[in-house]
């Protein structure tokens, strides 16, 4: 059973993360991102960025790293066998670059239960080291019930 | 073709397909550090009540995302992502799956200096991904 009483928890418990220029290569070869500027740092620095841009969803491996510390602790009540998917949105207020040293601050925005599904919302707030934000990931999971 | 404040709603920008294999599931998972079984060991995805290896919803969105990155230039321009994961992806083994997308323009807000691109993701012909919009910066 999922506990309901986490809405409105933060969790900040997760180390800060290096963004590396390996890293987002290695993502980009993945999701087919052919542009130059994820893996050529004098083609970014010639575009106005500091190093390689990472792509778009990239920032999903910093969120999730970071929704670890509520969803994996079995007190979250969250049975990852029982776990889909169900929605992602990303808003970057600036594209994660290589040498970006980044902390994130999970917060359980929603858990709703009906018909058996329980969907348990996340937003996952991403900040560099001086405290500015870079970017913002929702992450809602259907988690269903023993029944369903 | 550029998309900017003149660009009218409903012009297709792009349209593609990616080849999915395993091969490409395994290395995703390693990219992103995602390594839930049902991603590459059929006898769990089975077990667990799936028709086979599923790919990550996440690679399917990040592939899309990727096809309008690689469109745009900069994937600097990228303002806000996202979509709802309406159906799995089966990847068979020996094989691959096509993942078509295609990106075409929703709206144009000139004053803001963006625009919204809806990106329809399909396998065979059945959208795999539900409300997948982008707000892009124009150019």
């Amino acid at each position: 059973m999922v506990d309901l009483s986490r809405v409105g928890a933060v969790f900040t418990g997760t180390p800060p993360y290096t963004v590396s220029r390996a890293k987002i290569a290695e993502f980009a070869d993945a999701v087919g991102a052919t542009s130059p500027l994820h893996h050529d740092p004098d083609a970014a620095v010639a575009a106005g960025y500091p190093d390689v841009v990472a792509p778009p969803t990239f920032a999903v491996v910093i969120a999730q790293r970071a929704e670890s510390e509520y969803v994996a602790d079995p007190a979250s009540g969250i049975d990852f066998s029982r776990v889909v998917h169900a929605n992602e949105s990303f808003t970057h207020t600036r594209p994660l670059v290589a040498g970006d040293v980044v902390s994130t601050a999970v917060h359980v925005d929603a858990i709703n239960e009906r018909a058996g599904i329980t969907m348990v919302t996340t937003r996952t707030e991403i900040a560099d080291d001086g405290g500015a934000p870079v970017a913002t990931v929702v992450s809602t999971l259907a988690v269903r019930g023993e029944g369903a | 073709m550029s998309l900017s404040a003149q660009t009218e709603v409903g012009t297709e920008l792009f349209s593609t397909t990616v080849a999915v294999d395993r091969a490409r599931l395994v290395r995703y998972a390693g990219a992103s550090g995602d390594f839930n079984p049902i991603h590459w060991n059929e006898r769990f995805a089975t077990e667990v009540g799936l028709p086979g290896v599923i790919a990550h919803g996440m690679l399917t969105m990040g592939i899309a995302g990727a096809a309008l990155t690689d469109w745009l230039g900069d994937p600097g321009r990228l303002v806000s992502y996202g979509c709802r994961f309406t159906r799995p992806v089966v990847v068979p083994d020996p094989g691959e799956v096509e993942v078509a997308v295609r990106g075409v323009v929703g709206a144009v807000d000139a004053e803001a200096g963006t625009a919204r691109v809806d990106l329809t993701v399909s396998v065979d012909g059945a959208t795999v991904l539900g409300k997948a919009q982008a707000h892009v910066r124009l150019a």
